[in-house]
C-alpha cells in the first residue's frame, strides 16, 4: 500500500504496508541509510530519528504511526550542524556506527534545552548505546556544540 | 616492501595451516603453505609507489591499509606514518582498505591478512616507513634529474618539493610523471625520528569523522547493489544441531519472499527487502535435529570448572592438566599467611552495534564478497572450499565494520560461509546481503568463554608471596582452529603466564586444563588479559591489604624485584597523576590496577562509590607505555572506549546458558555500560626515546578497569570481589 511522508522536509511516497517498521521503510525504500538497525526492540537507540522535533526509536515505530508527522533523519541535519561540527572537532567516533542515533538525540536535546546540564545530557542520551565506549567525548561534543567550555586535552604527553 | 612471508616450520605438510600462539600476549601466528598464500591473492594492480603508496594525478597521497578499521582509528596512524617519511601534505593525505591479497598484505606479526592481537601500527610501523620514504626518495630523484642538481641539495616539505640554492620549486602533481618511472630504492633512508614533524603530534587526528557524524560512511549493513537480495536465516536454538524438516509455505506467501533454502547452518529466507526477510522468517516452521547438540546450561559447566579447580573433582578422559608458570616447589611451602580464592568468568558476547552481514555474489565458481572482513585470509580459504575454487579467486572489498572486537575473525568464517552458501544457491552473481538480528548475533556464540581461576598463595615473612599455585579452568579458543592448534594455549594463560608477581615469587605451580565444550568461543578484546588481568592485579591487592601495605608501594616492591620498568613507570605516573598519596575527594574511593598486554604497559587509578547498590566509576587516570605514540588524541580514544569496554563487563557483562540455550538476545537483558554509566578517563603517555618501536593500544586498555574497580570496592565493602558481573541481573 501507497503511503505519504514527510521526510526531512521532502513529501515522499512508499510502498509498504503500515505496520512496517519505519527504520526499514526509510533504509530500503528510501535508500536514507544514516539510520541504522541496532536491536529492533527500542534498546540502543541506533535507529533514533525525529518526528515533529521529538526523538523517536524507528525500529519500533510502524508507518502508520507517523503519519502527518515531520519526520527528520540524520541526512536532514544538513552535514553542518552545530553538532556534527563538535563530533569531527572532537574526533567522537570511533566505529561509527551508534553516530547517527547518538546526534539525533543530541539535536532533540538541544532543541529542548539550548545549553542543557550534565544530568540533562545524561538523562538524554542514556538511550543510546555506544559499544566503543565514545560516551566521554559524545558528553564533551554537546556541550561543545552549545556553546559551553571545551573540556581538557584528551591525552597528555606526561 | 612486502609483507614477510612466513614459510611453515619443517615437517608440517605442505597444505597445513598452522596456528600458534606467540608469546606476544597471544596474538596468533597463522603460517599458511606457500601455496595456500600465494593463490590466497586476489590480482592487484601495483602501482609505481609499491602496494602501500599511490599519487593520484593531482598529487593527492593515499595510503593502503591492509588492516581494517572498526573503530580504533588505525588509518590514521597508519597514513601517518607513511606521510611522516613522504612529508606528504597531510591534510591531503587518504586512504583505503587494501584488497585480499596475502602475499602483499600479511599481517608480518601473524602471517596472514588479519587485523588482531593490537597489531596495525606496531606490525607496520617499519613496513611503511620504508614504504614513504622509497616513495620520497622517487620525488627527490625526479626533482633532482629536472633540475640537474644533486638529490642531496632537495628538500621536501608538505608536499612541496624544493632545491633552496636555485629558488626552484614543484609539488607532487608537477613532478609525478618523472617520479613514477624512478626506480624505487630498495633500501631508501629512513629519517631520523627525532626530525619527525607529523607523528607524535595532534594533527595526527582520524580522516574519518565527518563521513561518521553525517551518515554518509557506507557499512555492510548499508550496501544496496542494483537485485539484491535481503536473507535471514533460522538459526538452531541450541549449539551443534541441525536441521530435521521445515515448512516454507507459510514464508513464502509474505509479499517480498522470494526463496527458502536449506544450507547447512539453518533455513535462510531470502527476500527483496529486509523486513520482508523478517517476516518470512519469523513465519518459518523447523524441526531441528538436537542429537549432537550442547545442553548443558552455564552454571552446570562452571560449578564442573569450580570442583576439577579445586581438586574436587578429576578431569574428564583426554583433559590434562598443562604447567605454564612452573618453578620451586609450591607445594612443599608451608607457613606464613595464606589467601585462597576462587573466580568466575562468564561468557560475553562481543555485541558490536552493527550486528555480522555480509554481501557475496557467486558466479559458478567465483565469489565476490564485500563486507567488513577482519581476516580476509582466513575468509578466502574458508569461502573458496564452498565453490571449490581457489583462494584467491575469492574477491574481498572491505568494508569498515560497526565495532568487532574481534568477532569479525573466526576460523570458520562462520557468518561469511553462511552468507556464500545462500548466495550460491541464487547464483548467477546476484548479490545476496545476510543479515543477522540482534538476537541471531547474540544466540550464535563466539563467546569470551567462561573461565575459572583458583589461587592460593603463601606469603613471606613480610607479605610477599613465597609460593603461588594457580589453577585456570576454561574453553580453548585456539582449539577451534580448523587445523593445527594443540600445545598450550597461551590466550587462556597470557597476563597470568609472565606476570612480574610470579617472577618475584620464589615458588610458582600454575597450570592451565580446557575441556571441551560445545559452545564456540572466540577471542573478545584484549583476550586472555580479561580475565588474568582481573586475578592478578585483585589477588596483589588482597595480599597488599592483608600485609597492611599501601598497594602501590606493594606494587613497587614487587616490580623491583621483577625488574619491571615499564610497570614501574605507568605505575608511577598514574600514581602521580592521580594524587594517590592525597585522600581521594569526599565519598569516593581509588583502586589501582596495572597490566601488560599486546606490548603495551598500562596503569589506572579509578575512583569508585557505590550509589544505589552499584558501583559507580567517576575519574580514572590511566597511563600508558605504547612505544612511540604516533597520535596521542587515538590513543586517548582507545584508553577511554577500552576502559568502557573492560568496565561494562565487570560491571554487567554476563551471557548465561539455560539447557544449552543462549538466555541473552538482546540488550534489554544483556546489559551493556550506558552514557550516564561512563567514567571520566584522562589519559597520559610515558615518554620514549625518539623511534621507539610503537606497541598495541586497541586492547591494553579494556583488561585494567575491572580490577581497578574491584580494588576500590575490597576497601569499601572489606571483602574481595570472587565473580563478575560485579552487578547480577
Amino acid at each position: 500500500m501507497a503511503a505519504t511522508l514527510d521526510i526531512n522536509g521532502k513529501s515522499q511516497t512508499v510502498q509498504a504496508a503500515g505496520d512496517t517498521p519505519l527504520l526499514w521503510v526509510l533504509r530500503d525504500e528510501l535508500g536514507l541509510t544514516g539510520t541504522k538497525y541496532g536491536c529492533g526492540i527500542a534498546q540502543c537507540g541506533a535507529c533514533t530519528v525525529l518526528a515533529d522535533g521529538a526523538p523517536i526509536r524507528s525500529c519500533v515505530t510502524p508507518l502508520e504511526a507517523v503519519a502527518g508527522a515531520k519526520i527528520t533523519t540524520i541526512e536532514g541535519l544538513g552535514g553542518n550542524h552545530p553538532l556534527q561540527e563538535a563530533w569531527v572537532k572532537l574526533d567522537v567516533p570511533q566505529c561509527g556506527y551508534c553516530q547517527s542515533g547518538q546526534i539525533m538525540s543530541a539535536a532533540a536535546l538541544l532543541e529542548a534545552s539550548p545549553n542543557p546540564t550534565d544530568e540533562e545530557i545524561d538523562g538524554a542520551m542514556a538511550g543510546n548505546i555506544c559499544r566503543c565506549g565514545a560516551y566521554q567525548r559524545i558528553h564533551a561534543a554537546i556541550k561543545d556544540a552549545a556553546g559551553q567550555p571545551a573540556a581538557a586535552p584528551a591525552a597528555d604527553e606526561a | 616492501m612486502n609483507a614477510p612471508f612466513k614459510r611453515p616450520a619443517a615437517g608440517l605438510s605442505r597444505r597445513e595451516v598452522i596456528v600458534t600462539a606467540t608469546a606476544a600476549g597471544g596474538a596468533l601466528l597463522i603460517g599458511c603453505s606457500p601455496t595456500d598464500l600465494v593463490s590466497a591473492g586476489s590480482k592487484v594492480e601495483v602501482g609505481a609507489f609499491g602496494p602501500f603508496v599511490k599519487v593520484a594525478p593531482d598529487g593527492a597521497v593515499t595510503v593502503v591499509c591492509k588492516h581494517i578499521e572498526f573503530g580504533q582509528g588505525n588509518h590514521a596512524g597508519l597514513a601517518a606514518i607513511v606521510a611522516e617519511e613522504m612529508d606528504a601534505d597531510w591534510s591531503k593525505v587518504g586512504w583505503e582498505h587494501a584488497p585480499a591479497n596475502a602475499k602483499l598484505y600479511a599481517n608480518g606479526a601473524l602471517g596472514a591478512q588479519l587485523t588482531g592481537g593490537s597489531s596495525a601500527i606496531s606490525n607496520s610501523w617499519d613496513q611503511l616507513r620504508k614504504a614513504g620514504a622509497a616513495a620520497r626518495a622517487m620525488f627527490v630523484q625526479a626533482a633532482a634529474n629536472r633540475w640537474n642538481v644533486g638529490v642531496g641539495e632537495i628538500t621536501v616539505k608538505d608536499g612541496m618539493v624544493s632545491h633552496a640554492a636555485s629558488g626552484r620549486t614543484a609539488d607532487f602533481r608537477e613532478l609525478l610523471p618523472d617520479a613514477a618511472r624512478v626506480t624505487p630504492p630498495e633500501e631508501p633512508t629512513l629519517k631520523d625520528p627525532a626530525q619527525f614533524t607529523l607523528i607524535g603530534t595532534d594533527r595526527v587526528r582520524r580522516k574519518d569523522s565527518r563521513a561518521k557524524s553525517t551518515g554518509e560512511q557506507v557499512f555492510t549493513q548499508d550496501g544496496r547493489l542494483p537485485d539484491m537480495l535481503v536473507a535471514m536465516v533460522a538459526h538452531p536454538p541450541r549449539f551443534g544441531a541441525k536441521v530435521a524438516s521445515f515448512d516454507a509455505a507459510a514464508a513464502k506467501k509474505v509479499a517480498g519472499v522470494v526463496e527458502v533454502y536449506e544450507i547447512p547452518s539453518g533455513v535462510a529466507v531470502v527476500a527483496e527487502n529486509t523486513w520482508a526477510a523478517r517476516q518470512g522468517r519469523d513465519a518459518l516452521t523447523v524441526e531441528w535435529d538436537e542429537a549432537e547438540a550442547e545442553t548443558r546450561g552455564s552454571a552446570q559447566i562452571l560449578e564442573r570448572f569450580q570442583k576439577v579447580a579445586a581438586g574436587q573433582a578429576e578431569p574428564a578422559e583426554g583433559e590434562e592438566w598443562q604447567a605454564f608458570e612452573s618453578k620451586g616447589d609450591a607445594a612443599a611451602q608451608s607457613g606464613g599467611e595464606a589467601l585462597e580464592v576462587g573466580y568466575d568468568f562468564p561468557y560475553l558476547a562481543h555485541a558490536t552495534m552493527e550486528p555480522m552481514n555480509c554481501v557475496a555474489q557467486v558466479d559458478g565458481n567465483k565469489v565476490k564478497l564485500t563486507f567488513a572482513s577482519q581476516g580476509p585470509t582466513l575468509d578466502q580459504l574458508n569461502v573458496a572450499k564452498i565453490v571449490a575454487n581457489l583462494p584467491g579467486a575469492v574477491e574481498i572489498e572491505t568494508l569498515p565494520a560497526g565495532g568487532s572486537f574481534g568477532r569479525r575473525a573466526t576460523f570458520q568464517s562462520d557468518y561469511v560461509v553462511e552468507c556464500v552458501h545462500i548466495a550460491k544457491k541464487v547464483g548467477k552473481n546476484r548479490p545476496v546481503k545476510l543479515v543477522w538480528t540482534r538476537e541471531d548475533d547474540m544466540a550464535a556464540g563466539y563467546f569470551r568463554p567462561l573461565v575459572h581461576h583458583r589461587v592460593k598463595v603463601l606469603t613471606d615473612a613480610e607479605g610477599y608471596p613465597k609460593a603461588w599455585t594457580h589453577r585456570i579452568v576454561t574453553q580453548s579458543i585456539m582449539k577451534g582452529a580448523p587445523f593445527g592448534g594443540g600445545g598450550l594455549d597461551e590466550t587462556a594463560v597470557e597476563g597470568a603466564k609472565g606476570s612480574p608477581y610470579l617472577v618475584a615469587t620464589p615458588h610458582v605451580d600454575a597450570q592451565l586444563l580446557t575441556p571441551d565444550i560445545g559452545v564456540p568461543v572466540l577471542w573478545w578484546r584484549s583476550v586472555g588479559a580479561t580475565h588474568t588481568a582481573f586475578v592478578m592485579e585483585h589477588t596483589i591487592d588482597q595480599l597488599a591489604r592483608k600485609a597492611g601495605k599501601d598497594p602501590v608501594e606493594y606494587r613497587r616492591a614487587l616490580y623491583r624485584k621483577a625488574d619491571a620498568k615499564r610497570h614501574l613507570a605507568v605505575l608511577d605516573l598514574a600514581a602521580e597523576k592521580a594524587g594517590w598519596t592525597e585522600p581521594a575527594p569526599a565519598g569516593w574511593t581509588r583502586g589501582v590496577a596495572v597490566h601488560e598486554s599486546f606490548g603495551s604497559v598500562v596503569a589506572q587509578v579509578a575512583e569508585v562509590k557505590v550509589e544505589n547498590g552499584e558501583p559507580k566509576v567517576g575519574r580514572v587516570v590511566t597511563a600508558i607505555d605504547c612505544g612511540t605514540a604516533i597520535s596521542p588524541d587515538q590513543i586517548a580514544a582507545q584508553m577511554e572506549g577500552g576502559t568502557c569496554y573492560g568496565l561494562s563487563a565487570a560491571l554487567y557483562g554476563e551471557v548465561t546458558l539455560t539447557e544449552g540455550r543462549v538466555d541473552q538476545l538482546n540488550f534489554d537483558s544483556y546489559r551493556v555500560l550506558r552514557h550516564n554509566e561512563a567514567p571520566r578517563v584522562e589519559t597520559y603517555i610515558v615518554p620514549k626515546p625518539a623511534g621507539a618501536h610503537p606497541t598495541g593500544v586497541g586492547e591494553p586498555g579494556t583488561p585494567v578497569i575491572g580490577p581497578a574497580v574491584a580494588n576500590a570496592l575490597l576497601v569499601i565493602n572489606k571483602a574481595p570481589v570472587t565473580a563478575q558481573p560485579f552487578v547480577k541481573a
